[in-house]
């Protein structure tokens, strides 16, 4: 069972409710997955060891000039203008390019090698509670995050019976669609106000798209208005729970402390979220949807500098 | 020499387009004949890297210089490694753009510019 925890809205609490249903549910058989590999911060909450590294990134072209004859084939293939034919001189920039391998597939002079370009970085371990925790971190400067996200979610088989549950960096864009695709359940936690009601309709939006099931929390419930419980009711989007504005959750979450272990008497909250969850997937409106990872290229690449 | 403006439109009149990679139009000028013809940029609607692809669409198109308002890092990177000259100019017609780039009143751009408003130089 994947359960994706997303906001659309930024800073309403994806990391709070995640960290807590991680605990919730058994720990020794979940795994947290800390998808915002641009602001990974679940680790403050988790606090695992880390025990496990790895480097990961794109396969990139590479250009031997000496079998290339600038007949411009890649630059003409390439999707994303990360290959240019100039003055009889290839280029390639790295930041643009996807490592889709339309140019080494297409270069009829074989003149173009597949090399590595890291990215980021994969880093896994044990909390002290037991969850399996991983994350991707993204070097600085570096300007895309799927393939961080991709490589993440491939990175440790799930066993049978295992929860994963996977925080969602916030917004609507490639890294967000990447870390709900191929789950069974999106939660997407939101804020009673107008900002956490636009931001809501667009994460609701998407996963439609992607025809998962969702549910909602509020969180810091009591503020704003009622425009958000109306827009549930109208989408068919289960409210799942509310957590309410209250500073002493403030405090004890700034403190870095889980809400489950700052206030015990949310455990069966969360235990109960993990239930509605279960009966929800069970119901069977998306499980058939497990959709096929896209092309990973990252065969050869995983493991290039492995250090336990 | 043949010399690439970034425009808004496809006519002399057409003001200077200050984006290199996603203005509307290439108009492209023969400096010694003044004869010239005007080409819809390519890349205007790239999802990424309209600054390479413009670089190449008007190196193809055999421009030796080039003015705009700005050039990207990877434009100038590209337009640069072509031996295409960069030239800035602020604003104005195409027209009278020509004519104070022939009286060498334009600056050649050396360095590259911010990059773009569409998140920055690279993949997303």
């Amino acid at each position: 069972m994947i359960i994706a925890v997303a906001s659309g809205k930024g800073g309403t609490g994806k990391t709070t409710i995640a960290s807590s249903l991680a605990l919730a549910v058994s720990p020794a058989s979940t795994t947290f997955l800390d998808c915002d590999v641009e602001a990974p911060n679940a680790h403050f909450f988790l606090e695992p060891t880390f025990s496990q590294h790895e480097e990961v990134g794109l396969l990139i072209p590479q250009v031997d000039e000496e079998r290339c004859t600038a007949c411009g084939r890649c630059a003409e293939v390439c999707q994303y203008h990360a290959i240019v034919v100039l003055a009889g001189k290839v280029l390639v920039f790295p930041e643009l390019c996807h490592g889709c391998g339309s140019c080494t597939l297409n270069c009829p002079e074989d003149a173009i090698k597949e090399v590595p370009d890291v990215l980021g970085m994969l880093e896994g371990g044990r909390t002290a509670s037991g969850i399996y925790f991983a994350r991707g971190v993204l070097n600085i400067g570096e300007p895309m995050a799927v393939p961080i996200i991709r490589q993440l979610k491939a990175w440790q088989p799930v066993q049978d019976g295992e929860v994963v549950i996977r925080d969602v960096p916030p917004g609507t864009s490639c890294p967000v669609v990447e870390s709900i695709r191929g789950a069974d359940f999106v939660v997407l936690v939101t804020e009673p106000t107008p900002f956490g009601l636009h931001d809501l309709r667009l994460a609701a939006q998407l996963v439609r798209d992607l025809e998962l099931p969702a549910g909602v929390i509020v969180n810091r419930d009591g503020i704003g208005d009622r425009q958000v419980d109306d827009y549930c009711r109208e989408a068919g989007l289960p409210i799942m729970m509310r957590i309410p504005m209250d500073r002493r959750i403030a405090e004890a979450l700034a403190q870095g402390h889980l809400l489950v272990e700052a206030f015990p008497e949310y455990l069966p909250r969360f235990q109960d979220l993990y239930a509605q969850i279960r009966t929800l997937v069970e119901a069977g409106t998306g499980s058939e949807l497990q959709t096929q990872s896209t092309r990973i290229k990252m065969g050869s690449l995983q493991g290039i500098r492995q250090t336990e | 020499m043949k010399l690439a403006i970034s425009a808004d439109g496809p006519q002399l009149e057409a003001q200077l387009d200050a984006r290199f990679g996603r203005c509307a139009y290439f108009i492209f000028v023969d400096t010694e004949t003044h004869a010239w013809e005007a080409s819809p940029n390519p890349a205007i609607d790239a999802r990424g890297g309209a600054g390479t692809q413009a670089a190449q669409f008007i190196a193809n198109q055999g421009a030796q210089a080039v003015i705009s308002g700005h050039f990207g890092p990877n434009a100038f990177e590209a337009l640069d490694a072509a031996g295409i000259k960069m030239y800035a100019a602020a604003a104005g017609r195409v027209e009278s753009v020509v004519e104070e780039f022939s009286s060498g009143r334009l600056k050649k751009v050396t360095v590259p510019g911010a990059s773009g408003h569409h998140g920055g130089r690279g993949r997303h």
